[in-house]
């Protein structure tokens, strides 16, 4: 891969919380990358060492074979969206975006020229004048996003550039911001705690929990493949069921017998308890004498068009969450509960391995 | 200004941070503490150290009454503020009626006029040959004025007239927080009007009522210029140091002192304990209460505008006496005559103009210099995050604590002597003195609005500066400074009102070269010359209400930030 960006073995600290723990990645050049986690995860904090505004405890910060772990933010020459943007109050729309350029020491006129392609780029031309606020939260989103881009970053760093915005806003402001990051083919490293805007935005997703790396990789890779319980749960819907892991056979046996075929989604051992990960699409409702049938009540359904969400008991196990025709069962209904042979495939994970980590 | 939300661990110690804010330690730590401990090591005899010379204070039964005059002229100068503040802020908070809003900043404005100036003006008027007791002497064809305006009760009028503010404005701010859905829950559960008060609204009150009394309690034990004036034979703590000082008695001047210091100390701890409670009152927030509209609205307002005209009285008599020539005004009822020769004489004569420029340029250099201090020492605790901040913020608002006369005595001692190997030097008599000395009163008003200033400003900002390529002194210059500029001009404001109306400090520190207004004015008075101390009066008067109106009107916390004198 052609490596632009590189975070090595990054470890940070707050008095004594450690907030990154060991956390190495790569971006290629004109990537789009999501660090994506809970809130309190770190990926925050990853931004912030790599925009400068923290220093790490060890490990470095490589950006075109140039070390800038100890580089003061103003000298990295990255460029960056914050997420209450952080406008000048008391500049128009030209002079926050000139800022930058005026820092640089460039002339006026040329400063003047670059605003104006810069406002273009974000589809607010003719905006020089205006006050920072009287724009509305997607004109001053783009008024940061070209004030970040002005000075022709080497990389674009966004820290959760959405979650400011009202609701009905944001898929629209999502697409044009791909537009724009897309058109400019800037190396793009942002931070949210919304999969979907992750999964809509990037080419890659770095999942983060407790200041690791859990996993990085496309969107499909970590939705059908999740390499930790916690990715497993993180990403997309699933359900968690105790188990015992058959190594043998590649089955994972339910506490009340029935053994359903799943894979190891981290080294687990045979004859171990495990939890078992099944998506509410793997599931489908049997009849009550099929294979790994677990008979169950419906509880609740989750309308959802021609497809719906089943709550169901299950029988001396737990609720899970099954994906059918909307038709196919209503609240109240005995029904009984089997693994599909569509959907992605069950998967195990080592209990004690996850013991501190709640789903 | 952009509030700061959610606040991840901002931001990292910039390089240089604890070297600054050691650096910041030390020159504020010269001076604000180093004093005051030399003041202490004097009072214990240094170097022959001894305690003889607080044994002597104890044994003297005038120390004592004092000492005791300073406490009791303090609790019932609080006890009156508040029965005059207090229900004042009610009506005003509560009810509707014309001419409110602008009577409600009107009646504030006594706290912002320099102490001295209040008092002179009280003379003026009240006083033995003032217009009042010249009128009741007419009136009963007496030979002797009807009465004096001297000792404590004096003093209690005045501090009253001035003080009740504070009451006046924490209630009011108290009012405006409160949530109107206790009352209205209160009023729901079956409660009159009077139960409400009593169980409710008073309760909830308490903190900014705590808050108001001791501020009241502080600055009246502070006070100097009424004790000074109108006091006669009556003494309290502060013009007791004066006097022992006056009298060659220095080391029991630094007894006197420090015991000031340490009464007013445990007053401030008292104060402290009082915010943190305010703070938690404040946080309980929802719709303030609505007005009642007053069926007798009429009535209350020409009430309210009769009290505003009483407030303004003195002030207008200082404005009238202006206007007499010397000397002109003997037996008469009224001044026989007016002309504008006392403000020719003051604006003309190089020797009546000099107290001006020089309160002008001390007031100046004292606060930009408390400005660059203060936002240095904002800067180094608040964004470069240095350990010391907290010693920098405490050493900032100690100065706001102590008597002004303490802090007087305690340079006169600090500078007097040569020993630059001790961080002494010989300033007493020197033009540096005053505008030191000025400086380091100021101090708590334009730190307190840095630290505002900076603790509200969200940090992203100058890291949106840092990312987009601007060193730290561009970041400063374009974006911090600009947008914290409001908040300290608040700060700066009644910064240089305090160091221009200056008295307590300046009567012990002042050369006569560097004579400020407030020292002037005095001297006028000695010679008799009332129009020409009266144009003073009203030139600082002016120039203080003037000010007042423009920034100080905005918030309880700028009158809360102004030193006792």
């Amino acid at each position: 891969m052609n490596q632009f960006l590189l975070l090595d073995h990054l470890e940070k600290t707050f008095g004594s919380l450690r907030v990154i723990a060991d956390l190495s990645l790569e971006v290629a050049e004109g990537e789009i990358l999501a660090l994506l986690g809970p809130s309190g995860s770190g990926k925050t904090t990853v931004l912030r060492l790599v925009a400068g505004f923290e220093t790490p405890d060890s490990g470095r910060v490589v950006v075109e074979e140039e070390d800038v772990t100890r580089t003061p933010p103003e000298r990295r020459r990255f460029g960056m969206v914050f997420q209450h943007y952080a406008l000048f109050p008391h500049m128009t729309v030209a002079e926050n975006v000139a800022f930058g350029l005026e820092a640089q020491g460039m002339g006026r006129g040329e400063a003047a020229a670059r605003v104006a392609e810069t406002l273009a780029v974000v589809d607010l031309s003719g905006f020089q004048g205006r006050r920072v606020t009287q724009l509305s939260g997607g004109q001053q989103q783009r008024v940061a996003l070209a004030r970040a881009l002005a000075p022709r970053p080497r990389v674009l760093l966004l820290d959760e550039p959405l979650s400011n915005l009202d609701p009905t806003l944001r898929e629209r402001t999502r697409r044009e911001l791909a537009r724009v990051i897309r058109r400019v083919g800037i190396t793009t490293v942002f931070v949210t705690h919304e999969q979907e805007e992750a999964f809509d935005l990037a080419d890659r997703v770095a999942v983060i929990h407790r200041g690791a790396l859990q996993q990085v990789g496309s969107p499909e890779a970590l939705y059908e493949s999740p390499a930790t319980r916690f990715v497993a749960s993180f990403i997309g819907r699933s359900n968690a069921l105790p188990a015992t892991w058959d190594a043998a056979g590649n089955v994972a046996v339910l506490p009340t017998g029935q053994r359903w075929p799943a894979v190891p989604g981290d080294p687990v051992s045979g004859g171990k308890p495990v939890d078992l990960l099944v998506r509410p699409e793997s599931l489908v409702f049997a009849d009550a004498g099929a294979a790994g049938a677990v008979p169950g009540t419906v509880v609740a359904r989750r309308y959802g068009g021609r497809a719906s969400l089943f709550i169901v008991a299950l029988e001396g196990l737990a609720e899970v969450e099954v994906s059918a025709d909307s038709r196919a069962a209503r609240p109240e209904e005995r029904v009984a509960v089997a693994p599909s042979s569509e959907g992605p495939m069950p998967r195990v994970y080592s209990k004690e391995r996850n013991s501190e980590t709640p789903a | 200004m952009r509030l700061r939300r959610k606040s991840p661990p901002h931001p990292g110690p910039l390089p240089g941070g604890e070297g600054a804010g050691l650096l910041l330690g030390l020159i504020l730590a010269w001076l604000v503490a180093y004093p005051l401990l030399l003041t202490l090591a004097e009072a214990l005899g240094s170097p022959n150290w001894t305690l003889s010379h607080f044994a002597e204070f104890l044994r003297r039964p005038d120390e004592w009454r004092a000492l005791w005059g300073s406490l009791w002229i303090s609790l019932a100068t609080t006890a009156l503020a508040a029965a005059i503040g207090v229900p004042l802020a009610f009506l005003f908070e509560r009810t509707e009626f014309p001419g409110r809003r602008m009577l409600g900043t009107l009646i504030a404005l006594p706290v912002v006029l320099p102490p001295l100036v209040g008092v002179i003006a009280f003379l003026f008027l009240y006083g033995e040959g003032g217009f009042l007791s010249r009128a009741v002497q007419a009136a009963t064809r007496s030979a002797e004025p009807p009465w004096r305006l001297s000792g404590p009760a004096a003093i209690l009028l005045v501090h009253a007239y001035t003080m009740f503010v504070y009451f006046y404005l924490f209630t009011r701010a108290g009012l405006a927080r409160l949530d109107a859905a206790f009352l209205e829950a209160a009023a729901a559960l079956g409660a009159g009007r009077a139960r409400v008060l009593r169980k409710v609204t008073l309760p909830l009150l308490r903190p900014a009522l705590a808050g108001a009394a001791l501020l009241t309690f502080m600055t009246s034990l502070g006070s100097f210029s009424a004790p000074y004036l109108m006091g006669g034979t009556f003494r309290v703590m502060t013009t007791q140091i004066v006097f022992s000082r006056l009298n060659g008695d220095t080391e029991m001047a630094m007894v006197e002192t420090i015991t000031l210091a340490a009464l007013a100390l445990v007053g401030l701890s008292f104060l402290q304990r009082a915010e943190k409670r305010r703070e938690v009152a404040g946080a309980i927030r929802g719709a303030a209460p609505g007005r009642r509209q007053l069926a007798r609205g009429v009535l209350v307002a020409t009430s309210g505008w009769i009290f505003a005209a009483l407030l303004l009285l003195p002030h207008a008599t200082l404005l009238l006496l202006s206007f007499v020539p010397a000397g002109t005004w003997t037996t008469q009822l009224l001044p026989p005559v007016f002309s504008i020769s006392n403000w020719r004489s003051v604006f003309s004569e190089p020797e009546r103009l000099r107290p001006i420029v020089n309160s002008l340029w001390m007031a100046a250099a004292a606060t930009a210099g408390a400005l660059l201090l203060g936002f240095a020492a904002a800067d180094t605790a608040v964004r470069r995050r240095s350990r010391t901040g907290p010693v920098l913020e405490t050493l900032l608002a100690l100065p706001w604590a102590l008597p002004g006369t303490v802090f007087a005595v305690a340079f006169a001692a600090a500078f007097s002597k040569n020993a630059p190997w001790a961080g002494r030097f010989v300033l007493v008599g020197t033009a540096a003195i005053l505008p030191l000395a000025y400086l380091a009163r100021n101090l708590p008003l334009t730190g307190r609005a840095a630290f505002a200033g900076l603790r509200q400003l969200d940090p992203a900002l100058e890291e949106a500066a840092a990312s987009l390529g601007a060193s730290p002194w561009r970041r400063r210059l374009r974006v911090t400074l600009p947008l914290i500029a409001p908040a300290l001009s608040a700060g700066v404001a009644l910064a240089f009102l305090t160091a221009l109306g200056d008295f307590v400090v300046s009567i012990v520190l002042y050369t006569f070269e560097t004579r400020p207004i407030s020292i002037e004015i005095l001297s006028s008075l000695r010679m008799t010359e009332t129009g020409v101390a009266a144009a003073y009066g009203v030139l600082l008067a002016l120039l203080s209400a003037v000010v007042f109106l423009v920034w100080g009107a905005r918030s309880t916390d700028d009158a809360r930030a102004r030193p006792p004198g």
